[in-house]
């Protein structure tokens, strides 16, 4: 059954796929192809492949029961929030809080929930902001790090000799 | 004595301190995340991609460090097949078959150190194999026409399925959904928009990373939430100890024809489209049960059948460079990543890629040959190390898997669009993979699918419109007919094939993978 409605799923995708292909406008200057052919031969694969699904379906998979469809889809929701909610709210506690609520339904306690998803946010940060120097969303807090980490690289550095490496001086 | 020399230059890129650090902290990673269960070779160097992306490594480096994690991989899958009898990895299925009843006699660090013997063989082996065979190919790649590569990539798609697939036409669903995404953004030939809808976001196109991440690595979460607290919970089980680790002289001697032959064997397993890593493995346990099972130990704890698919996956895996790397057609799933390693880095591969970036070529494989050493290294003493990350509950390992697909994805593209198309890829994933529909197929249609089309329209336009040229020349007319044969044959033979593959690990009473 999995099968036949997955086909008619296919099928229906095929056809809006060759529609859009249909849509497609062509400029005055096209090559003897031209951009459609190649999307309609793969609308072309697409349903047949599903037709086929239709004719003979493979044997019903296991499917998760309902509650677990739900908490899939709820994790799906809480990373979909996460993604908005970086740009707005820095990188820490937007990771913390959606570390710790997967970590929290994949069977960790609600306490130790907390201490793993703010570990792990900190811990991501750390190695790949300020050890990696990878661009991640800053606010508050993340550039307070990334302050103290620079204050004390110019400490190291500013002893010795005057520091290279602090100061862009003008050249 | 070309090759020699190409070789010995390689040595010098390889030989600088930041390549040597990344082969070792790739090896290093790849060796974890084999040995994970939930953590297999593609999506460990899927969330990587992303990360040497945004380091700005150079392509030499990122392939190196990639490349690394991939061998790496390789050797750290059968850790957990000992340890746990859950194969850190697909190809490490066959590892379980001994090498778990050979832990439960108390010889688990004996099985570490013969198997990690036996994975070096195997792939120095197949490092070797692909530094004669490459060039080789590349003489041929060089004939090729737009045709014969239109016809080529046909072969790569009909054949990935492999000849244990047991529905065709859910790999040909899966090959259109992959090519059907890749045509979405601006026409590279004629400029105008296609099905991007109107949206600003997608005339760029769909980033193949994004798909590969969600793909692999997000689905991955998704599955261990469906899973969690029922008996295909992996987290319960208490790893086995390791004992010693050193094995005798007489034993590793006592499986080196194994390994000679199971390494031939799994390199042409590699080599060849459509079989790859798992097959490797699956043929060289089977061939050297044939051969040498003569008191009918296989099965029960030989020390031969863990040298045996150890050898033949690591030598499948490094078989499966050469296809990737002389015809920029990867025969499996990780090395279709390691293809978007190559595109990412905008790197043709492919023939031209062996005169135009030797460096990069050479370089990669000389890193090749350190990494082996290097894991060999590694994989002996430091076992226990490794043992010790399986402690790692997979409730905290998948909430940092997410997260770090997360920063990857952010940290290349920067806008909240993209992390939301990445989820939309994760959960097609888990439907996708519910309903036996194989991923491979949709990331290597991403990948190619525009380079595919702009050989067919190239083809058609050199000869008019005349669309016969697609199968007018006799090379072309041989690849297809590999191409058809390849899609066929497996609806012929491969529900008997997947069945025995199932049926020898069904003997040992273990669970499904």
């Amino acid at each position: 059954m999995s099968d036949r409605i997955f086909g008619g799923i296919g099928l229906v995708l095929a056809i809006i796929y060759a529609w859009a292909a249909a849509g497609i406008q062509e400029s005055f200057l096209t090559d003897e192809v031209g951009p459609k052919v190649f999307p309609w031969i793969i609308a072309t694969i697409l349903g047949l492949s599903s037709a086929w699904f239709l004719i003979k379906p493979d044997p019903d998979p296991e499917w998760p029961t309902w509650g677990r469809v739900a908490e899939i889809g709820l994790a799906a929701l809480v990373l979909v929030i996460y993604a908005e909610a970086l740009p707005a709210f820095g990188f820490l506690l937007p990771t913390a809080v959606a570390s710790g609520y997967l970590t929290w339904r994949l069977g960790s306690k609600p306490v130790e929930s907390v201490v793993i998803g703010v570990v792990t946010a900190l811990g991501i940060y750390l190695i790949f902001r300020s050890l990696l120097g990878l661009s991640l969303p800053r606010e508050g807090m993340e550039l307070a790090i990334d302050g103290f980490f620079s204050s004390l690289g110019d400490l190291f550095a500013s002893d010795p000799e005057p520091a290279p490496a602090t100061a862009p001086q003008g050249d | 004595m070309e090759t020699l020399s190409n070789l010995g230059d390689g040595f010098l890129i390889a030989m600088t301190w930041q390549n040597l650090f990344l082969a070792l902290m790739g090896c290093f990673l790849g060796t974890i995340m084999g040995a994970l269960p939930g953590l297999g070779p593609s999506n460990g160097v899927a969330i990587l991609i992303p990360l040497a992306f945004t380091l700005g490594l150079g392509a030499t480096p990122s392939l190196i460090l990639l490349t690394s994690v991939y061998y790496g991989a390789m050797y750290g899958g059968r850790i957990s097949s000992i340890l746990l009898n859950i194969p850190g990895d697909e190809p490490a299925m066959m590892t379980c078959l001994d090498g778990y009843p050979m832990a439960q006699k108390g010889r688990a660090g004996e099985a570490l150190a013969l198997s990690g013997v036996a994975s070096f063989v195997g792939a120095f082996f197949a490092t070797w194999g692909l530094v004669l065979l490459a060039p080789q190919l590349v003489k041929v790649a060089l004939l090729f026409g737009p045709a014969e590569y239109f016809a080529l990539f046909t072969l790569a798609f009909a054949t990935l399925g492999g000849i244990a697939a047991t529905n065709q036409a859910k790999s040909a669903f899966a090959a259109a959904l992959g090519l059907g995404l890749a045509m979405v953004g601006v026409d590279t030939q004629t400029g105008v928009p296609r099905l991007t809808f109107g949206e600003v976001h997608l005339y760029d196109g769909i980033d193949f990373l994004i798909a590969i991440v969600g793909l692999f690595a997000l689905s991955e979460v998704f599955v261990f939430l469906e899973h969690r607290g029922t008996d295909r919970d992996i987290s319960t089980k208490p790893p086995t100890e390791v004992g010693k680790i050193i094995p005798s002289w007489s034993l590793i001697r006592s499986c080196i024809p194994t390994m000679g032959r199971t390494s031939v064997l799994g390199f042409i397993a590699g080599v060849l489209p459509g079989a790859g890593a798992s097959l490797g493995s699956f043929i060289s346990y089977s061939m050297e049960k044939r051969l040498v099972d003569k008191d009918k130990t296989f099965g029960t704890g030989d020390p031969r059948g863990v040298a045996a698919p150890e050898a033949g996956n690591n030598a499948a895996a490094g078989g499966a460079l050469v296809p990737m790397l002389a015809l920029g057609v990867p025969g499996s799933g990780t090395t279709a990543v390691l293809l978007a390693v190559l595109l990412a880095l905008n790197i043709t591969p492919g023939p031209l890629l062996f005169t135009q970036n030797p460096d990069v070529v050479w370089g990669l494989i000389a890193a090749l040959f350190i990494g082996n050493f290097m894991l060999l290294a590694m994989n002996i003493p430091m076992v226990g190390l490794f043992t010790r990350v399986l402690l790692v509950p997979p409730r905290i390992l998948m909430p940092i898997v997410a997260m770090i697909s997360f920063v990857g994805i952010y940290g290349i593209s920067g806008s909240p669009f993209e992390l939301l198309m990445m989820v939309g890829f994760g959960v097609m994933g888990w439907v996708l993979r519910k309903l036996d529909v194989p991923l491979v197929p949709v990331i290597l249609g991403t990948l190619l699918g525009n380079e595919m089309e702009v050989n067919f329209r190239r083809a058609v336009e050199i000869s008019n419109g005349d669309y016969s040229v697609l199968i007018g020349s006799p090379l072309a007319i041989g690849l297809w007919t590999v191409a058809i044969v390849g899609f066929i044959l497996p609806i012929v033979i491969g529900g008997r094939i997947k069945r025995r593959m199932h049926m020898s690990r069904d003997e040992e009473g273990s669970i499904s993978d």
